[in-house]
């Protein structure tokens, strides 16, 4: 049985043998791996990409102070991006699977329609939930629209949820009862961010203070989105420090929705202020690389 | 010759449910092709499982008759320059022409041959129109921006006419004769036949058709006791290559939550079928559906089993934090919940809701206090962690909740209810105290989107607003409450007319009543729709009777004879017995006057009944008696009577509406 970081280990080695390019995961708080730039602006424009990493992903509502032995405020992805898709991609994920010691004959997959859609970075494609023995396991998109613009090359987008995947491997009902490494558990590591974020996210982060962090930043970025037109050298212009705000700005709604904050009204607003963002700077992105 | 067809689209998985469609239009598409290209030949089957659309077609011609026919160019007299343009616009030569002796001289003529065109190339150039005109609810491209759409990516393609490859391309994928097999249990490459088709992709793990899928689920869950549910059934034979049943357990502690949330996380997170106990109550069991010949240590079972159990323990999670704070506590947190902008929070609904509910409950004699004290935490509810994660149990989760906190049965029945009926076909809230916060909800919500102008155009209705009108229409007659419905309408004309479709919607598409026994019952009033359902009845059981369609066309002859006569009745216009001929007017009169009192009577088969008697005196007195008399006081009189007749006739159906042959 392979640890929680050996599977990583071996997950990570699968795709780097296909051409992946391995980075560590961004450094801005994000609620997936695909908010990551190396995903949400690479896969604009024409040029391939494979790129592969972990991800912890903050889903502030999802936090259950520990208790849940399923839920997790801040769970890790394992993002693959393939751009363009490879046409036996499907073979390919597979394979990583059997790579990790899931002996397919041996189980059940099932590939059950689930397509994804993110509002906030006007992002969507179709795809997969993965089920592997009734598990969802993965989710597989083939990306159509990012930042609002349709693609040239269609990527794959995989993305393991490895916590429940590697509670699979391990057999064990809780994610705390992971195996980490040997001799140390996932509850050892990880148990007080579940629990202290979970008190921060859902008691104590203060409204108006997030909102005043939400305009910062929203400002921030707006400003950087102007400056553009009449920047002299578009090569050194900073739209990849537009972006870190756009991921702020998505976080704070995050953390506001979590408090309760922003009614269902508001919402569609709000989410719009983050999509304008998000646009912006991935014609930005597009315009600096052409 | 006449040749078989076959042809097989493999793609990645296509979900479930648009599958079906997409092989009728395919099959549809098809046949056209064969039809428009004179090839003969017809689809003979389709079959899909989630990674193949595959077709078959028999009795193509190889190629297509050759075509002789004579065209006729212009005459002779215009000259050579003609004849040369002629010949060249056929691409011929002058000297191929031949020459045609008509009644206006002679013409220029061709004797034009069209080869017939082998099937194979007909075919083969329009294979790809065909496939990229299968219409998808929501399609992809693959292989770069503006490349070719469809559901998911095509990775192969089969096109056999008889043993010949039908060449194409789709997407960058050629045509030819390798299928593949189940991703796990078969082969990735596969030459077959048509002949052998099916039995290879057997021998490969493919259940080829969809009914010897369901077939292999029906006879595997047979030996276990579960819930029979169709629609899941359907699901999972479009999921699936090779299905295969397992039972699977969980542990018995988990039946103290509700059933409820059980079976929704089982059906609708799982796929899985649950089971019965013998007594009909939820067993501590499941059946999974695998994609996969067999299980035989047991792996995909207690991967089941470990998934179920976190899933179980997920909604206790919920439960057990939904408990810490009342519903009635909860519904001042509605305020932060918003039912439509322009509508407000579902705390404004709330209280209008109880406040409809407790007139209604006034009109109909119902317990007043318990309906409002419903209507007051049905909503609530929306605010609990349960309802966030199984939004299908909204009103269910609130009526047990309010069961668990000590609402009495009436209160928490109606909560529980108040979302029926969920689809035309279940049934409605199961007490009265349901009904009426049912009915509030949804009267609730159609005033109010008429009232901010959200009215259901074509397809769209976004607030499901046509369910809501046929879910109130269906609440009213199987509940039979005695209330009015324009009373309920109000007076605006856009939703009256709204209703007006959902009532004709139910009685014909729901209860299978005629649709024009239903126009001739609601076009003498449908304001108490227990009313009308008692209407229709009886003039459905009297229809088949001898004297009941001549009377009907009688009626439709009375009424296009007063239409004509322009007759508008006095007021207080009585039939003046003294001008009555004797004989059939007399006579017809006579039994009118007779009858009218039975004709009144709500027991509305004797009504009728009495009503089609009168067809003889009717039938005699249009033989012998002449309406429009010379005399202007006669005619006055005669065409009184009939309008008499006739609106007293018409109270329960405008019969005048039937159509009679």
């Amino acid at each position: 049985m392979d640890s929680f970081q050996e599977t990583i280990f071996k997950l990570k080695k699968y795709w780097s043998d296909r051409g992946a390019i391995i980075t560590e995961p961004y450094d801005v708080e994000v609620g997936a791996g695909t908010m990551a730039p190396e995903t949400f602006l690479r896969v604009l424009g024409p040029k391939p990409y494979r790129v592969a990493y972990v991800q912890p992903s903050r889903r502030p509502a999802d936090g259950r102070y520990g208790e849940n032995p399923n839920r997790l405020y801040k769970h890790q992805q394992l993002q693959v991006i393939l751009k363009p898709s490879p046409n036996d991609i499907i073979e390919q994920y597979l394979a990583s699977l059997e790579a990790i010691g899931i002996d397919l004959s041996k189980h059940d997959i099932k590939f059950e329609e689930d397509n994804w859609e993110a509002p906030t970075l006007g992002a969507w494609g179709v795809g997969w939930q993965v089920m592997l023995d009734g598990l969802e396991i993965t989710q597989f998109t083939y990306f159509q629209q990012c930042g609002g613009i349709d693609l040239d090359l269609v990527p794959a987008e995989l993305t393991y949820g490895l916590e429940r995947l590697v509670a699979f491997l391990q057999s064990v009902d809780s994610v705390y009862d992971i195996e980490w490494t040997p001799g140390v558990k996932y509850s050892e590591v990880r148990l007080a961010d579940e629990l202290q974020f979970s008190v921060y996210n859902f008691e104590m982060a203060d409204v108006p203070t997030l909102w005043q962090l939400f305009e910062l930043y929203e400002r921030e970025c707006q400003r950087l989105i102007d400056a553009w037109k009449d920047y002299p050298e578009k090569n050194r212009f900073p739209v990849l420090a537009a972006y870190d705000q756009v991921l702020k700005c998505s976080n704070l709604f995050n953390l506001l929705d979590s408090r309760g904050a922003i009614s269902v009204t508001e919402r569609v607003g709000v989410i719009g202020r983050v999509r304008k963002l998000a646009v912006g700077v991935a014609h930005l992105w597009l315009e600096q690389a052409a | 010759m006449s040749i078989p067809f076959l042809l097989e689209i493999g793609t990645e998985e296509i979900p479930d449910w648009m599958i079906v469609p997409a092989l009728n239009q395919l099959q549809n598409l098809f046949q056209e092709l064969l039809d428009g290209n004179r090839l003969e030949g017809r689809v003979t089957s389709s079959d899909a499982t989630p990674r193949r659309l595959v077709l078959r077609a028999e009795g193509i011609l190889e190629k297509q008759q050759d075509i002789e026919e004579l065209v006729v160019g212009p005459p002779k007299s215009a000259g050579a320059q003609a004849a040369d343009r002629f010949a060249r616009k056929n691409n011929t030569t002058v000297d191929q022409l031949t020459t045609q002796i008509t009644a206006k001289g002679e013409y220029f003529s061709f004797n034009r041959k069209t080869p017939g065109l082998p099937a194979s190339e007909l075919i083969g150039s329009a294979m790809p129109g065909i496939v990229a005109k299968i219409q998808w609810p929501k399609a992809m491209y693959w292989t770069g921006k503006g490349g070719f759409r469809f559901i998911r990516p095509i990775r192969w393609l089969v096109a056999l006419l008889g043993d010949q490859v039908v060449p194409f391309e789709i997407a960058g994928v050629k045509s030819g004769n390798l299928t593949r097999g189940h991703r796990r249990l078969g082969k990735s490459e596969i030459p077959i036949t048509i002949a052998n088709y099916e039995q290879s992709l057997a021998e490969n793990g493919v259940v080829l058709s969809a009914e010897a899928r369901r077939k292999r689920i029906e006879d595997g869950i047979r030996e276990f006791h579960v819930k029979s549910d169709a629609e899941l059934l359907h699901t999972l034979v479009y999921i699936t290559e090779c299905p295969t049943p397992i039972l699977g357990s969980f542990d018995r502690e988990y039946l103290t939550l509700p059933h409820e949330v059980l079976v929704t996380v089982m059906r609708h997170h799982q796929k899985y079928f649950s089971v019965l106990d013998a007594a009909g109550g939820l067993a501590p069991n499941f059946v999974a559906v695998m994609n996969t010949s067999a299980d035989p240590e047991g792996l995909v079972r207690q991967g089941n089993e470990r998934v179920l159990r976190a899933r179980f323990n997920d909604a206790r999670f919920f439960y057990d934090v939904d408990q810490h704070k009342t519903l009635a506590d909860r519904v001042p947190d509605l305020a932060h919940v918003t039912f439509q902008a322009k509508l407000g929070s579902y705390l404004a609904k709330t209280e209008r809701i109880t406040a409809l509910a407790g007139s209604l409950a006034d009109l109909v004699g119902a317990d007043r206090a318990a309906i409002e004290r419903a209507a007051t935490l049905c909503k609530a509810d929306l605010t609990t962690e349960m309802v966030k994660e199984f939004t299908d149990l909204q009103g269910v989760v609130g009526g047990l909740y309010a069961k668990a906190q000590g609402e009495p049965e009436e209160v928490w029945k109606a909560i529980y209810d108040h979302y029926k009926p969920v689809s035309m076909d279940s049934p409605v809230p199961s007490t009265l105290s349901g009904q009426i916060v049912s009915l509030a909800d949804k009267l609730d919500t159609l005033r109010g989107a008429f009232q901010i102008g959200m009215v259901p155009t074509g397809s769209k209705d976004p607030f499901a607003l046509r369910r809501a009108a046929q879910g109130l229409v269906k609440i009213i007659v199987e509940g039979c409450l005695r209330l009015s419905l324009a009373q309920l309408i109000g007076n605006d004309p856009a939703l009256r007319d709204f209703i007006a479709d959902r009532v004709k919607y139910y009685f014909r598409e729901i209860r299978g009543f005629k649709y024009d026994e239903v126009n001739a019952v609601l076009a003498s009033g449908w304001d108490d729709l227990v009313d009308v359902q008692a209407r229709l009845s009886a003039l459905q059981a009297v229809r088949p009777t001898e004297n009941f369609e001549p009377l009907a066309a009688s009626f439709k002859r009375i009424a296009n004879i007063l239409k004509q006569a322009d007759f508008e009745p006095a007021a207080a216009a009585r039939v003046d017995t003294a001008l009555l001929e004797a004989g059939p007017e007399r006579e017809l009169y006579d039994e009118f006057d007779r009858i009218r009192e039975a004709a009144r009577s709500t027991e509305y088969v004797h009504a009728l009944d009495a009503i089609a008697s009168i067809r003889p005196n009717v039938d005699l007195f249009f033989d012998k008696v002449l309406v429009n008399a010379p005399d202007p006081n006669i005619r006055q009189n005669r065409l009184t009577m009939l309008h008499q007749l006739l609106t007293e006739f018409s109270t329960i159906a405008d019969f005048s509406e039937i159509v009679t042959q």
